[in-house]
């Protein structure tokens, strides 16, 4: 069993004894001739919930994206439990995914499914368990995110908050080692926002999981997580415990955290192909 | 920069081939003799084959019907009116039911599943099956690949015996053509192995083209709302294009 963060009764953030799960050295991450992230480091100890914050388009989706392994770095390496990712062939990747539990966005429901099936497909797929075990599988676990007795509903007829926590079922189904979080709480109304803050607290620290969450909600950081990590303009704007981050006197640190029109970091977009200008 | 354009616009549909005909081998790849491909390849069939059923029968009865027409009143001038028979099978057991089938099963199976798959690829469905080590060309791809093969020549047999029929419903029972002559000239001048199933294999050559171009342009669709439209639009247009030119080549080959 995993002890996690605050089992442990420690700040899991860099500088703790806890070896980190996932270390990211010299990340570059290209797209045409835009430098998306640059030397980005980064060490997420076991058992914390770290944040990935930044302004839209910053990288912190992609960031999530080159740890899961859907992109391919163009220079640094990612290592989560001492594989490194970034090297590993498409068939490896794939064994290795089975480590890794994302909830997207919008939940990513398959559609033309039930609950039921929408949670059983990862066990159906990576396991040769019996049907009545896969059924008792997926009824805790739809009872461990508080939708017990929705398991014959369509996608469809769930509310966003719903379709969020079935998503998290489906993600934790096969006891990842990490969880990873794609703007989690996005379009939620405030009650269901609490609730999906709740399970992902709750599911970490019961399955001895690491979260790593990309979100732009500075309250829910602030309520979660455990460590933060604020990329701008490619590279790691600042990093520390989320209550240190809102007294930094760090100006794109500072914009950021407190919403700020003025400051280091651009309204205007820069191309680095042309300059745009109004004169034509 | 304009020599560059020039030279991407004409190596573009090149290179899109490619990565159709790799895609296609992928898909082979991951062919196995297990249940739950099967089951769900028998779903697809269901989905896609059976439910073009009833716009395959009404359009093939249609084309007999209009067939014999237009063959009576050309055969008419000859003195020739019996003959009808022989040639409504003949161009519709060699290209007519092969061909309109493929046309139609593109416009009704094609388009629905370019959609599909193009919107799991908007909504991040297909994402969400490779992070959960799952290969969506095999789970979506493939079934819906494999039930177009199958059911493509299903179908052409099917609009071809609903076209009989229309001809059969014009001729004898609106031109008043003698039933006996009707069948004794499509059973000794239209051959089972060279004109029906001639045409089968063609549907079964165009069932692959159309599935294959429907599934690919839906997985590599851009995911928004305009992306899937225009990956729709190209299905249709690329897979009744290239079935018409398959056609010809195939004709010249078996003829």
């Amino acid at each position: 069993m995993l002890e996690t963060a605050q089992q442990a009764g420690r700040n899991p953030g860099v500088g703790t004894s806890a070896a980190p799960i996932i270390r990211i050295r010299n990340l570059v991450f290209r797209r045409g001739r835009n430098t998306i992230l640059d030397g980005i480091n980064m060490d997420i100890p076991r058992g914390a919930i770290v944040a990935l914050m930044g302004p839209s388009g910053a990288g912190k989706t992609t960031l999530l994206q080159l740890i899961a392994g859907q992109l391919r770095p163009d220079e640094g390496s990612i290592e989560i439990n001492g594989t490194n990712v970034s090297t590993l062939s498409d068939r490896e990747l794939y064994r290795f995914r089975r480590n890794i539990g994302v909830l997207l966005q919008n939940g990513a429901l398959f559609t033309d499914l039930t609950v039921f099936e929408n949670i059983a497909t990862p066990v159906r797929e990576h396991t040769d368990l019996p049907e009545a075990l896969i059924r008792r599988l997926i009824m805790t676990k739809l009872n461990s995110v508080g939708l017990g007795g929705t398991e014959d509903l369509m996608p469809h007829e769930l509310s966003g908050g719903m379709a969020r926590r079935v998503a998290l079922a489906r993600a934790v189904v096969l006891d990842p080692l990490i969880m990873l979080y794609d703007e989690p709480t996005t379009g939620l109304d405030p009650i269901a926002v609490s609730t999906v803050r709740t399970l992902m607290r709750e599911t970490n620290d019961a399955l001895g999981l690491t979260s790593l969450i990309v979100t732009h909600d500075v309250v829910q950081v602030s309520q979660l997580a455990d460590y933060c990590y604020i990329i701008a303009s490619a590279r790691i704007a600042g990093e520390g415990p989320p209550g240190e981050l809102a007294h930094s006197k760090d100006p794109g640190i500072d914009q950021f955290v407190n919403g700020k029109v003025e400051g280091p970091i651009a309204f205007h977009y820069t191309s680095a192909d042309r300059q745009w200008s109004l004169l034509g | 920069m304009e020599t560059n354009f020039r030279f991407t616009r004409f190596t573009a549909p090149i290179q899109t081939a490619g990565h159709c005909l790799l895609f296609l081998l992928r898909m082979l790849a991951g062919l196995r003799p297990a249940l739950a491909q099967v089951q769900s390849i028998l779903q697809q069939v269901y989905l896609i084959g059976a439910r073009s059923l009833v716009i395959i029968m009404i359009c093939g009865f249609f084309v007999g019907m209009v067939l014999s027409l237009q063959a009576i009143n050309a055969l008419e001038q000859f003195g020739a009116s019996d003959q009808v028979s022989l040639l409504v099978g003949k161009s519709l057991f060699r290209e007519l039911g092969p061909v309109l089938t493929a046309l139609l099963f593109a416009g009704r199976a094609g388009t629905a599943i370019t959609a599909e798959i193009g919107l799991m690829r908007a909504t991040s469905q297909i994402d969400a099956m490779e992070l959960m080590a799952i290969d969506p060309v095999q789970r979506v791809a493939l079934p819906r690949f494999m039930a177009g093969l199958i059911s493509v020549p299903l179908l052409t047999a099917m609009f071809n015996a609903l076209a009989i029929l229309g001809a059969v419903a014009f001729s004898i029972g609106v031109q008043g053509l003698d039933p006996g002559i009707f069948w004794s000239k499509l059973q000794t001048g239209v051959y089972f192995g060279k004109d029906f199933m001639g045409g089968i294999w063609k549907s079964l050559v165009f069932g692959g083209i159309v599935s294959l171009i429907a599934v690919f342009f839906g997985y590599t669709a851009k995911p928004t709302g305009a992306g899937v439209g225009t990956a729709t639009t190209n299905t249709v247009v690329l897979s009744s294009v290239l079935v018409l030119i398959f056609d010809f080549i195939m004709t010249s080959f078996l003829t």
